[in-house]
C-alpha cells in the first residue's frame, strides 16, 4: 500500500500503519514526527525526510527510509530494526534497550546515550560514517559501532564520547590515536573476538548499504568498554 | 575512636529491671545496636549504630526501650550547630557528597502552618457532610475552553483522557527499588480500594502488577528504565519525570548493590549494574524537546492516556509551567522543597528549590493570567501532611495532591531519615528479603485505606464548614484562606489576604 504523507497528521498515519500488518510505503514525508511510535509489526519503507522521534519505542515493526532522518530516532526502542539510507540527526538511539539501528552516513550529537541491554535484548546501533560530540554518554549495554566511512576529513567521532559509560561497548573502525576517551573507560585494539561479535551487524549493514564486508572488516578498530558497572561508588558520604 | 569519633545521635536506655533478656530487640534491629552478653547475662547496645527507627521501642514486650537524644554535647553555637560540624568531620575523613534521605528537616517556614482556612457563620450556611451529599470527586486532565456544539446542534462532549479520581489525593511516585516489593504492593491495593492511582516512580513495573494497571501512573523518566511499550499501555497515565522537589536539578542514582532479582527484571538492566538517570534527560532542552516526548509518548499510546510531567518547585517555576501548560501536557506535577527521597545529596535536599506553597500559588495564578490554566489539572506534593494542607492546597489552586513520606508514614516508617542505607527495618526502604517481609501489604493497605478514607471525611467536614459542596467550587477559592504572621509579599504571592482582613 503506498501513502502520501502529505495528506496525513502523525497522528492519523499512526493510527493506519498499526491497523497494517504487511509493508506500507509512505511517499512525499516533508518532517512529518513519531512515525511508527511504539510499532510492534509491519514493514514502513518512508520516502523523504521522517520529522523527528521517528521509531520511538518501536517495538517489533521494520521502517527504511530512503532519505535522512531527524532527531530522536528510535527513542526508547525495545525490538525492532531501523534503516537510515543517509544521515540522522541528534539523540540517535536514546536510551534503546533492544532492536538494530543501521544509518548509511553521519550522525548528530548525544547518540546512543544511555543505551542498555537485558538478557536477551541487545541493541545495536551502526552508523556508517562519523558520530559527533557526547556519543553513548552513560552507555550501559548494547553495542555501539561506527565505521568512519565518511571522506569529508572530520574525525569519527566529536568530543567526549562514552563519559559515564558502565556497560556494553563501543567499537570505532579506527585506531583512535586522536580520539580522547574518559578514565573510567578502557580503549584496546579489536581482537578476533571482538570482531566476532559484531560481524553479523556488519554483515547486515554491507547488505544494506552495498559494501564489501572484507573492506570494512580489513581496518584497524577500537573496541571501548567500560573498567566498572558502578562507576559512582566512592562519590558519596552516609548523612 | 579519636579524631574520626562522631558521638551517637542517640543514647539507648533499657530499663534492666523490666528487660527479660528475650533478645526481641536484638532480632529486630538490622543495624545491630542490640546484643546478648552471655557472660553476664544481659543486653547490651552500641548507640553509635542506632538511627533511632523505633523498631525496638515497638517490639519490646516489656516497654523495657528508650531511645532518647544523646545528652553529649558540643559548646552550643547557634552558627555552627552539631549537624553541621559532625558533617565537616564526615567529609574530612572521606572525600564525598553526603548523602541523605526522606524531606528536608530544615527549620524553613512552612507556609501551609500559617494559612486559615474560613468558615460560614450566620449568612451563607455550613453544611453537614453527613446529612447532605460532598463531592470529592476530581477529573485530571484538560478541560475545554468553551462549550463546542456538533454540526447538528448537539453538544459536543468528546473531552481529552481524563483520571477520575474519588478523592483529590494519590500517591507519589517512589520507585521499586527505593521502597520494596511489598510497599508497591499495598500502595497498588489502596489505590485500588480507594478510587485513586499509585505511581511507579522510574523504576519499572513489577509484572504481577499490571493487573493494577487502572490505578498506575507509570513514570519515564531520564533512564528510561523498564519503559517498553506494555508498560506505558499498562498505567492509567504516563508521568514524564523531570525533576523531584528533594533533589531539583539532580538525576537519580541507585547503586548496583541495590539492582538484585526483581528489581533488575523490574528496570530491565543487568544485575549489579548502577541505575543511573542522568540529570537532564538528554533529548529535552527546551520546551519544543519536552512537547516532542509528551506526542511520541501519546503517539505511542494512541492518545489515550493523559500524559503528567513532573517537575521540581524552583524559582521560575510560573514560567516553567507556562511552558509545560505549552507543551501538550494534561497535568502538571510539581514537588515542592520539602519532597521525599530515598536518598538525596544532602546539600542539594536541604538547599535547592522553593516550598510548594509559594510554588502553587505562583503557577496557578500565572495560568490563570495566561488563559491556559484549564490546558492542564495541578498536581502538587512535597510535603502534604494533613487534609488541612490537601484544603489549603486545593484553595491555592491544585486539582489533587500526592502523598509520598504520608503513605510510608501508614505504613510504619518512623521517619528516621536512613532509606539511604538500604536497612530499613520497618521493611520498606530496603530489598533485603528478611527486612521486605516485616511488612505485610494486605495491614499495610489496610492502613493506607484508613489513611485516606480519613482524610476524605476530614476534607468533607473542612468544605462543609466553608458551605461548599464540592471539591471543584474550592478549587483556587483563595478567599477561603488567611494568612497569619506572613509579610506583604508572601500574602501577596499566595493571592491570600491576612487574618483580620
Ligand atoms: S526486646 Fe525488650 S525485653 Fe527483650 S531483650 Fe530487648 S530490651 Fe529486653
Ligand atoms: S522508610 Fe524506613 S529507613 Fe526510611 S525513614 Fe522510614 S523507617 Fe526510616
Amino acid at each position: 500500500m503506498k501513502i502520501d504523507a502529505s495528506l496525513y497528521t502523525h497522528r492519523a498515519l499512526n493510527d493506519l500503519l498499526r491497523s497494517r500488518t504487511d509493508e506500507t510505503s509512505v511517499e512525499n514525508c516533508l518532517g512529518l514526527r513519531f512515525i511508527g511510535s511504539g510499532l510492534s509489526h509491519g514493514t514502513v519503507l518512508i520516502d523523504g525526510v521522517p520529522g523527528n522521534a521517528l521509531g520511538a519505542y518501536l517495538d517489533g515493526a521494520k521502517i527504511i527510509v530512503n532519505g535522512n532522518a531527524q532527531d530522536a530516532v528510535g527513542d526508547t526502542m525495545n525490538k525492532g530494526e531501523i534503516i537510515i539510507r543517509g544521515n540522522v540527526g541528534d539523540a540517535a538511539g536514546y536510551a534503546m534497550r533492544g532492536g538494530e539501528i543501521y544509518v548509511e552516513k553521519n550522525a548528530g550529537y548525544r547518540v546512543g546515550i544511555h543505551m542498555k541491554a537485558y538478557k536477551n535484548n541487545r541493541p545495536a546501533l551502526i552508523i556508517g560514517g562519523r558520530a559527533g560530540s557526547f556519543l553513548g554518554e552513560y552507555q550501559a549495554g548494547g553495542f555501539i559501532i561506527v565505521l568512519g566511512l565518511n571522506d569529508d576529513g572530520m574525525p569519527i567521532v566529536g568530543n567526549f564520547p562514552c563519559t559515564g559509560m558502565h556497560g556494553g561497548k563501543m567499537f570505532l573502525r579506527s585506531d583512535c590515536r586522536d580520539v580522547f576517551f574518559p578514565e573510567q573507560v578502557t580503549a584496546r585494539p579489536a581482537g578476533a573476538e571482538d570482531m566476532a561479535e559484531i560481524k553479523p551487524y556488519l554483515e547486515k549493514f554491507c547488505d544494506a548499504f552495498h559494501y564489501n564486508p572484507s573492506f570494512i572488516e580489513n581496518a584497524p578498530f577500537t573496541v571501548v568498554t567500560p573498567d566498572t558497572q558502578n562507576p559512582y561508588k566512592q562519590m558519596y558520604v552516609a548523612n | 575512636m579519636g579524631i574520626d569519633f562522631i558521638s551517637a545521635e542517640f543514647d539507648v536506655v533499657r530499663d534492666d529491671a523490666r528487660c527479660t533478656r528475650c533478645r526481641v530487640c536484638e532480632k529486630q534491629c538490622a543495624n545491630g545496636v542490640h546484643a546478648y552478653d552471655e557472660k553476664n547475662r544481659r543486653m547490651t547496645a552500641d548507640e553509635t549504630k542506632c538511627v533511632n527507627c523505633q523498631r525496638c521501642v515497638a517490639f519490646c514486650p516489656t516497654r523495657a526501650i528508650k531511645i532518647v537524644r544523646n545528652p553529649n554535647t558540643f559548646r552550643d553555637n547557634a552558627n555552627w550547630t552539631a549537624s553541621v560540624v559532625n558533617e565537616i568531620y564526615k567529609q574530612a575523613s572521606k572525600p564525598g557528597v553526603l548523602l541523605s534521605s526522606m524531606g528536608a528537616p530544615k527549620n524553613l517556614p512552612v507556609y501551609f502552618d500559617r494559612i486559615l482556612i474560613n468558615a460560614s457563620q450566620v449568612t451563607n450556611p455550613p453544611i453537614d457532610p453527613l446529612r447532605e451529599p460532598m463531592e470529592t470527586r476530581v477529573f485530571l486532565g484538560k478541560k475545554p475552553e468553551k462549550i463546542r456544539r456538533r454540526p447538528d446542534g448537539r453538544l459536543d462532549c468528546a473531552l481529552e483522557p481524563q483520571l477520575e479520581l474519588a478523592l483529590p489525593i494519590l500517591f507519589s511516585g517512589m520507585s521499586y527499588g527505593s521502597v520494596s516489593y511489598n510497599v508497591h504492593k499495598a500502595l497498588a491495593t489502596a489505590a485500588r480500594e480507594t478510587g485513586t492511582l499509585y505511581n511507579t516512580g522510574e523504576g519499572g513495573l513489577h509484572k504481577d502488577f499490571y493487573a493494577y494497571g487502572a490505578n498506575t501512573i507509570v513514570q519515564v523518566a531520564s533512564g528510561r528504565f523498564g519503559v517498553h511499550k506494555d508498560y506505558l499501555e499498562a498505567g492509567a497515565a504516563i508521568e514524564i519525570k523531570m525533576g523531584q522537589g528533594a533533589k531539583p536539578g539532580i538525576g537519580g542514582h541507585l547503586t548496583g548493590a541495590k539492582v538484585s532479582g526483581d528489581v533488575s527484571a523490574t528496570r530491565m538492566i543487568p544485575e549489579g549494574s548502577d541505575a543511573i538517570s542522568p540529570a537532564p534527560h538528554h533529548d529535552i532542552y527546551s520546551i519544543e524537546d519536552l512537547r516532542q516526548l509528551v506526542y511520541s509518548l501519546k503517539e505511542a499510546t494512541a492518545y489515550k492516556k493523559p500524559v503528567i510531567v513532573k517537575v521540581a518547585a524552583v524559582h521560575n517555576i510560573a514560567a516553567i509551567a507556562s511552558g509545560i501548560a505549552r507543551s501538550g501536557a494534561d497535568i502538571i506535577a510539581i514537588d515542592g522543597y520539602r519532597g521525599g527521597t530515598g536518598a538525596a545529596p544532602t546539600r542539594i535536599r536541604d538547599n535547592v528549590g522553593i516550598p510548594i506553597e509559594l510554588a502553587l500559588a505562583a503557577v496557578d495564578q500565572r495560568l490563570r493570567d495566561e488563559g491556559i490554566r484549564n490546558n492542564v489539572s495541578l498536581i502538587v506534593s512535597g510535603s502534604i501532611r494533613t487534609a488541612a494542607d490537601v484544603v489549603k492546597a486545593v484553595a491555592l489552586g491544585a486539582d489533587a495532591c500526592a502523598i509520598g513520606t504520608a503513605a510510608l508514614l501508614a505504613m510504619g516508617c518512623r521517619l528516621c531519615r536512613s532509606c539511604h542505607t538500604g536497612k530499613c527495618n520497618w521493611g520498606i526502604a530496603t530489598q533485603d528479603p528478611a527486612l521486605v517481609a516485616r511488612l505485610n501489604p494486605d495491614i499495610a493497605a489496610r492502613r493506607l485505606i484508613n489513611l485516606l478514607t480519613a482524610w476524605n471525611r476530614e476534607i468533607k467536614e473542612l468544605m462543609g464548614g466553608m458551605g461548599i459542596n464540592s471539591i471543584e467550587a474550592l478549587r483556587g477559592n483563595r478567599l477561603m484562606l488567611r494568612g497569619v504572621g506572613l509579610n506583604e509579599k508572601e500574602l501577596e504571592i499566595l493571592g491570600i489576604a491576612h487574618a483580620g482582613e
